[in-house]
């Protein structure tokens, strides 16, 4: 029954992996990314209707990929180019993403309530699991070991020293907030059609907040927000077994109360860190060489 | 402008804040493009587009505020941007043991795997003149290096520059202090509103001319301060403050104590970095939790130690703070708006939880006036004036409520010459009128012209008290360096 | 001149570019913008409905941008209105003898305060934990969700309804609606919120208080140095904010349904966000700008059934283009450079 729940809760932690690992590049290049629930959003929406027509689930999660990509541009024209302030962009993508996640269901499917369900044996059963803690090693490794790493980490804590060193800073946070979309996108795909297996109307319900969060109380590094992802799945995977078992007098604890568990987690785990976590240093802030 | 350097020399630039020295140096370094005209290194023309162009053509640059990631290691915010190659991955070995050959050959070692953010200030700069060796850089620019070295780090340093030289290395050094042109450079080039203004060999020029060619009027260089009468009420008694930081635990304040009298001016000397900035926190924010002091404070003859910063202030506290535009103004906000900071709830303009915006106005404009405030539009966002215009209306506000405590730091930094004196006037002028002024400076010049009493601090300590007259400026310049 | 101009060219350009989204989607555009004008301002009935929409779009915006003047991001007005929304009926359902005007007066005091303590939570949190309140705003609105969901689905059930809603209030806390502008449910909390938005005006640039608020906003050190303690203020910002979503309920529960409704609010917290934003955090842009997206709602709404393709979540798509038209900042700067250069 344990290893049940250990399995459970790896499988439920997927899709914030993978979406925490979006945040950590672009976070780490300087680039906050509110917009990460947008992003996985419109992933999920990417990976349905890829795999609904292609019949393949690795062709769905290219499609869910390329669906983040995509917004994560938008994100990036707005934030980094067009030196938006980088929280309002991050919310207007999440808006963008919610209102025409529906509008183009209605548009290919003619519901807005969710896509077509989509046969198991077109869906994962357990790829984006494994690839996802591969992808948790491979940002290790290369943040630490290769060039584009170590330009990552100037441009979240001293751009202008980058850009002295004669490196585009703002290339590199273009580089990082596609590669966030693409990754958030995958952890969007790992929802639509691992662990469901149809798109939703607003099926993320706050995982790319929850991913952020991990990332916050992980210190913005690759393996500690990871595992900070398995402590928000546990409450995830506890919030399915709890429901209907009976606790007091035998009566069960209301189901939306243990729906609201993650999300308590998520606010209690925040405040425990009093701030001692610290940001890369130029994060939030446009750069702008003059 | 027109500027000749030769090679293999120490070249000085210096000119006031503003005077365009910084502009010139980006213009060299490639962070920014002329609208006319040429430059030529080695006699070959060159156009930069980036850094990266001045760096491969030889110029490298060591900024003020230093260019340097304070959690990444040294040797990474060396090899940022030059990194070597192996298999696709940064190869750290080869480019430590280059550095290590650098550190040898001139004499500059550094710890190269901990972080820079652990490392002492005199290291740091070291690490920025390391990564323009790596990078065969055979012109240095430095901008104001000492600016937080003790006199000792700054020998050191001088020592450095003079092996580089030696090496056939060309430095050029911008600085504001007069003295270390006189001591260290071979020419000096004068810079003064865009415009060079001397171009002089050092050994043919003294400071008085160097500082008439800045300023272009002659100026008198100190003031001349009547005698001072201390009263004996104490405005200020600080007794045995300790103040340790979050990080190392190492004691920033320890066991300070001193006292200020009311009509006298007591000057904390020191190089930056030595514990000004805790006092200052200790002194004005007791309550604020990044600062746990132990130790007493009393101020008015009242023991604020536990106190908010707002009850402080309620007591007639006057603070002109360390940098003006984080601490002292709203940049964004009118000038009036501005006036009322800090001053909010005054009987003067607060009823009833209400702003008095009448009186404001008027106060305002008559301080405007008094002050000299240009241009004098209230409705100016306060952002929009010059250094020496916000400095004028932060004192202004602070001293309109006749205050009996004044606590100034650094209060002529980044302010132009002719506002230097009056803004020294009126600090003269607040403690002859019976109020406890301690000053906090790193420029000795000030702290030896306006101090009635100067309190020289080094780690953290009182290392050395002089009454005024006592000391010289090499006497004070060897306590700051902890002597 | 800039500052009154901008706005009104992120909207053009905002709404220009949802209308093309819409041409993808087969429809005419130029036939969508009618139909959202006319859906909004066609007949009395409709401006009526508008400006029900309006009601609590001023509410939230007051409370997003009455954040924004500290400097906090209140992402939470959704949870917040919910929450103010839910206390409302669950007074008039638990003491429903109790008489007018008493009533409404005691309900819209639970609504305050309920909004204020969901303000307040993300305020603490900020204040003295430092984490940062977009996360825990987000966090709150999903508890309250799911508060809200339990107390109208368990303890105070509408027995009488199959909808997911509490019982119904007490008559005596019923706001009638005003029959000037046909059958919408226009009432009392319209003048409401627009006095609370002359309320936040005078606030803010008329009190001591309000001056602090705006001081942390605008540079935090400089309000420490000057002795304001930027933790109480901030506490003080979102629990007020929180206040003013809270309102909603008053709209909402007195002034219209007589009750709670599971998910009645079309999003008008994150609507108050845009709200905000384009009435460039000032209480009479605040009015005039929930003027606009209250008609793009309705507008929205008729969109919805008078064409095959476009659905009502065009209006959240609108909202986000305008929001993104908005802060743009490097755009307008480039637009408004080169009005001004010649010389």
């Amino acid at each position: 029954m344990v290893t049940q729940f250990l399995a459970s809760t790896f499988r439920v932690s997927t899709p914030l992996v993978f979406a925490a690992m979006g945040g950590l590049m672009s976070e780490r290049a300087g680039v906050i990314n509110i917009a990460l629930e947008g992003l996985m959003l419109v992933g999920a929406f990417g990976a349905a209707i890829g795999t609904h027509a292609t019949h393949s689930p690795w062709l769905g999660a290219l499609c869910g990929m390329g669906a983040g990509l995509l917004l994560a541009a938008v994100y990036g024209l707005f934030a980094i180019t067009l030196r938006a302030n980088q929280i309002v962009a991050g919310t207007a993508i999440n808006m963008l993403a919610l209102g025409l996640t529906p509008f183009l269901c209605k548009l290919l499917y003619d519901a807005t309530g969710a896509t077509p369900s989509i046969p198991a044996g077109e869906r994962f059963r357990s790829a984006p699991l494994w690839i996802s803690w591969a992808l948790v090693g491979c940002c290790w490794f290369w943040l630490g070991r290769t060039r584009g790493g170590l330009w990552l980490t100037f441009a979240g804590e001293h751009p202008a020293a980058l850009d002295a060193a004669g490196v585009r800073v703002n290339r590199v946070r273009w580089a990082a907030v596609l590669a966030s979309g693409a990754l958030a996108g995958l952890g969007g795909a790992s929802l639509s059609i691992f662990l469901a297996s149809f798109f939703s109307r607003n099926m993320t319900a706050g995982r790319g907040f929850m991913a952020l969060a991990a990332l916050i109380f992980g210190k913005w590094r690759p393996i500690p927000a990871a595992l900070a992802c398995l402590l928000f799945g546990f409450t995830e995977a506890i919030q399915m077994r709890l429901q209907g078992v009976p606790l007091w007098g035998g009566k069960p604890i209301p189901v939306q109360f243990i729906q609201i568990l993650p999300y308590l987690v998520t606010v209690v785990v925040l405040a425990g860190l009093v701030g001692r976590s610290r940001a890369p240093k130029a994060l939030g802030t446009p750069f702008d060489r003059n | 402008m027109n500027l000749r350097v030769e090679g293999g020399t120490i070249h000085g630039i210096i000119g006031e804040n503003g005077a365009g020295k910084s502009t010139a140096m980006r213009l060299l370094y490639g962070l920014l493009r002329p609208d006319t005209g040429e430059i030529l290194v080695d006699g070959l023309p060159r156009i930069w587009r980036s850094p990266l162009d001045a760096i491969t053509a030889g110029i490298g640059m060591v900024h003020q505020h230093f260019m340097l990631a304070g959690p990444c290691s040294a040797l990474d915010n060396v090899l940022v941007g030059a990194e070597p190659r192996r298999w696709g991955l940064v190869d750290r070995r080869q480019a430590r043991t280059r550095l290590e050959t650098l550190s040898r050959q001139y004499g500059l070692p550094v710890a190269w795997d901990r972080a820079v953010q652990d490392l002492p200030v005199g290291i740091q700069q070291r690490i920025e003149i390391l990564k323009l060796l790596y990078r065969q850089a055979r012109i240095l620019i430095l901008d104001e290096p000492t600016a937080v070295l003790t006199p000792q780090e700054t020998n050191v340093l001088f020592h450095n520059l003079r092996k580089l030289r030696s090496e056939g290395k060309t430095v050029l050094l911008i600085t504001h202090k007069l003295r270390e042109v006189m001591e260290f450079t071979d020419r000096v080039t004068v810079f003064r509103a865009g415009r060079v203004t001397g171009n002089l060999m050092t050994a043919e020029t003294n400071p008085q001319q160097l500082a008439d060619l800045m300023v272009g009027r002659k100026v008198l260089l100190s003031l001349a301060v009547p005698e001072a009468r201390p009263r004996a009420e104490t405005a200020i008694a600080v007794s045995g403050l300790s103040l340790a930081t979050e990080t190392t635990g190492r004691g920033r304040l320890t066991e300070v104590s001193f006292q200020v009298q009311h009509g006298e001016i007591v000057g904390i000397a020191g190089v930056e970095g030595n514990g000004q900035s805790e006092l200052l926190q200790a002194l004005l924010h007791p309550r604020d939790p990044r600062c746990r002091s132990r130790g007493s404070v009393q101020m008015l003859g009242q023991e604020v130690t536990h106190w908010s910063a707002g009850q402080i202030r309620a007591l007639g506290v006057a603070v002109i703070p360390e940098d003006r535009l984080r601490e002292g103004l709203l940049p964004e906000r009118p000038v009036t708006e501005n006036f009322l900071l800090g001053r909010h709830r005054t009987a003067a303009f607060s009823r009833g939880g209400l702003l008095r915006l009448a009186s404001l106005e008027t106060a305002a404009a008559r301080a405007a006036e008094e002050y000299d405030l240009r241009p004098n539009e209230p409705h100016l966002p306060a952002g929009r004036l010059s250094g020496g215009n916000q400095q004028k209306l932060v004192i202004a506000r602070e001293f309109a409520g006749k205050p009996r405590v004044v606590i100034a730091a650094q209060p002529t930094r980044g302010v132009d010459v002719g506002a230097i004196e009056f803004i020294h006037r009126h600090i003269v002028g607040a403690r002859d009128q019976g109020a406890g002024v301690l000053l906090v400076s790193s420029e000795l010049e000030e702290i030896l012209t306006l101090s009635d009493r100067i309190l020289v601090m080094f780690e953290g300590r009182i290392a050395a008290e002089f009454r005024r007259g006592e000391a010289t400026e090499r006497e004070l310049g060897l306590r700051m360096g902890g002597a | 001149m800039r500052r009154v101009l901008q706005p009104f060219l992120a909207v053009g350009l905002g709404l220009a570019l949802g209308l093309l989204v819409t041409r993808l989607a087969g429809e005419n555009p130029w036939r969508v913008l009618t139909i959202l004008v006319k859906g909004a301002f066609g007949s009395r009935n409709d401006f009526g409905m508008t400006l029900f929409y309006t009601t609590p779009l001023i509410f939230t915006g007051l409370a997003v941008a009455l954040a924004f003047h500290t400097g906090l991001f209140n992402i939470g007005a959704e949870g917040q209105l919910t929450m103010g929304a839910l206390a409302a009926a669950m007074t008039g359902a638990v003491w429903p003898a109790m008489p007018a005007p008493l009533a409404p007066l005691l309900a819209g005091c639970a609504a305050l305060a309920a909004g204020a303590l969901w303000g307040a939570i993300p305020g603490w949190l900020r204040a003295r934990r430092g984490s940062h309140e977009v996360i825990n705003t987000i966090m709150l609105n999903f508890i309250a969700a799911g508060i809200s969901s339990y107390v109208a689905l368990y303890p105070l059930r509408n027995p009488d309804s199959q909808n997911p809603e509490t019982r119904v209030i007490g008559s005596g806390y019923v706001l009638s609606p005003w029959a000037i502008l046909g059958g919408a449910p226009l009432g009392l909390a319209l003048p409401l919120a627009v006095g609370a938005a002359g309320l936040v005006w005078f606030f803010l640039w008329r009190t001591t208080l309000g001056f602090e608020l705006r001081a942390v906003g605008q540079n935090e050190a400089a309000a420490r140095a000057a002795g304001i303690d930027p933790g109480r203020v901030r506490i003080l910002a979102l629990s007020l904010a929180g206040a003013l979503a809270g309102l909603v309920g008053v709209a909402e529960v007195l002034g219209n349904a007589g009750r709670f409704r599971v998910g009645f609010s079309p999003e008008y917290g994150f609507i108050g966000i845009a709200v905000a934003l384009l009435g460039r955090n000032h209480p009479a842009g605040v009015v005039a700008a929930a003027l606009l997206f209250g008609a793009l709602h309705k507008g929205a709404a008729d969109l919805d059934l008078e064409t095959e393709h476009v659905t009502r979540e065009i209006a959240l798509l609108l909202q986000a283009l305008v929001i993104l038209s908005v802060c743009a900042d490097g755009l307008w700067n480039w637009v408004f450079a080169r009005k001004t250069s010649p010389r």
